[in-house]
């Protein structure tokens, strides 16, 4: 981003546009990446619920992939995943392996 | 009570604190963030005291909200929001606004126990209708975890550093519900982020009534309690399971407890796993861990007294 002089800026620097920070992607900050796997998933959307970064798109009602642009990977996601029969929606890999 | 409290019917709903805000991984702020504004169907405006919430909502060109919000210092959140309120009733006296506007003020415990103590006891005082909500995470974090009035006994922080001339906090944490309920306000409650569904609850409830509403809410810093990324809604969970951090509300003076867990857990598997009592747990300073486990039992019983008699 180009750095703004101060006649650039509104008054008290306040921000115009609510929500502007969707283009500042965070998801680079991952050392572990999220994964789901969509046959365990009872679609109970606590991962969504607990998710900090605002990182799993819901559309209807149903979960659906990780927005990897954002994730910052910290694993809540994984741990509070109650699974199908004890087998886990989400497992979080080493992020480049 | 309003429907449409399940999340399937939340997901639907507008995220109104956005993802690209830049708190740490596994922060327990945005998730109480992100729940007080789900659980919010009015229109809002927040003010937010300085904190590890503020400076990460909002740097430079980009905010993470999507509803208008005021920076404010770190003393000052519940009175800047005193402020637009104010202003809102003057303008609707006018006939200028016709809508119902609710207002919010956010402040980590730094602002709200500490800092912006002052001006939130005169704010609930003067009886703004309004909503103020802590999340408390114990400790400045902020500035590199410095004790706060909310950190733990025991715990070890850069201002009370556990060694070989103390272990760590030695004072107890201040109990700011009780407090609060003390100004004879409408609504105090208690929440954690674990307990998504009583949280939402007591926002709802506290949006319907008129008046200041106080709530103070769990909010796990993996940095800050030495634990890690993946456990603040388990450290959570075990921190109301253990009654360190009992769910409760309180309404007109008269105190409800809305959670009793079923199994209460020694708290010290709520302290086990956070490397900011780590110390608690050597042999020298087991006088303290237990005094830990008194005092958070005393509390307990004196809550449940409360709760019983209506009081």
């Amino acid at each position: 981003m180009k750095q703004k002089g101060w006649k650039d800026l509104p008054p008290g620097s306040v921000v115009l546009e609510g929500g502007s920070a969707v283009n500042f992607k965070t998801g680079s900050w991952r050392a572990y990446r999220p994964i789901w796997n969509k046959e365990n998933c009872i679609q109970c959307l606590l991962c969504w619920i607990y998710c900090p970064d605002m990182a799993i798109k819901v559309k209807d009602g149903k979960r659906g992939e990780f927005d990897y642009d954002y994730c910052k990977g910290c694993g809540i996601c994984a741990l509070e995943c109650p699974g199908k029969k004890g087998k886990n929606a989400i497992e979080m890999i080493e992020e480049g392996k | 009570m309003a429907t449409g409290l399940t999340l399937k019917e939340l997901s639907k709903k507008e995220d109104r604190f956005t993802h690209g805000h830049r708190m740490c991984s596994g922060c327990g702020a945005p998730t109480v963030v992100k729940m007080v504004l789900l659980a919010t169907d009015y229109p809002v405006i927040a003010s937010n005291a300085t904190g590890c919430l503020e400076v990460s909502s909002c740097i430079s060109e980009y905010t993470a909200w999507k509803i208008p919000w005021i920076h404010t210092a770190f003393e000052n959140a519940a009175a800047t929001i005193s402020g637009v309120e104010t202003m809102y009733r003057s303008l609707k006296k006018q006939g200028k606004i016709d809508k119902d506007i609710k207002f919010i003020a956010f402040g980590g415990d730094g602002g709200t126990y500490d800092i912006g103590f002052q001006s939130l006891s005169g704010a609930m005082e003067r009886g703004h209708d309004m909503l103020y909500v802590c999340y408390d995470n114990g400790a400045y974090m902020n500035t590199g975890i410095q004790r706060s009035s909310a950190t733990p006994l025991g715990a070890d922080t850069t201002t009370c550093p556990a060694g070989d001339v103390i272990p760590g906090k030695l004072r107890s944490r201040k109990n700011l519900t009780k407090i609060m309920g003390a100004h004879n306000i409408p609504y105090a409650a208690q929440a954690s982020p674990s307990h998504w569904m009583d949280l939402m609850k007591k926002v709802k409830k506290a949006h319907e009534f008129i008046g200041p509403k106080f709530m103070n809410i769990l909010a796990p810093c993996n940095r800050g309690w030495r634990s890690q990324t993946n456990d603040s809604i388990t450290l959570s969970k075990l921190a109301v399971n253990s009654c360190y951090w009992p769910l409760y509300e309180i309404e007109d003076g008269v105190t409800k407890i809305t959670y009793t867990p079923k199994d209460k857990v020694p708290v010290a598997d709520f302290m086990k796993p956070q490397g900011r009592f780590k110390h608690l747990f050597a042999p020298a300073n087991e006088w303290l861990l237990k005094k830990v486990q008194e005092e958070v039992d005393k509390e307990w019983e004196k809550l449940k007294k409360q709760a019983e008699c209506g009081c």
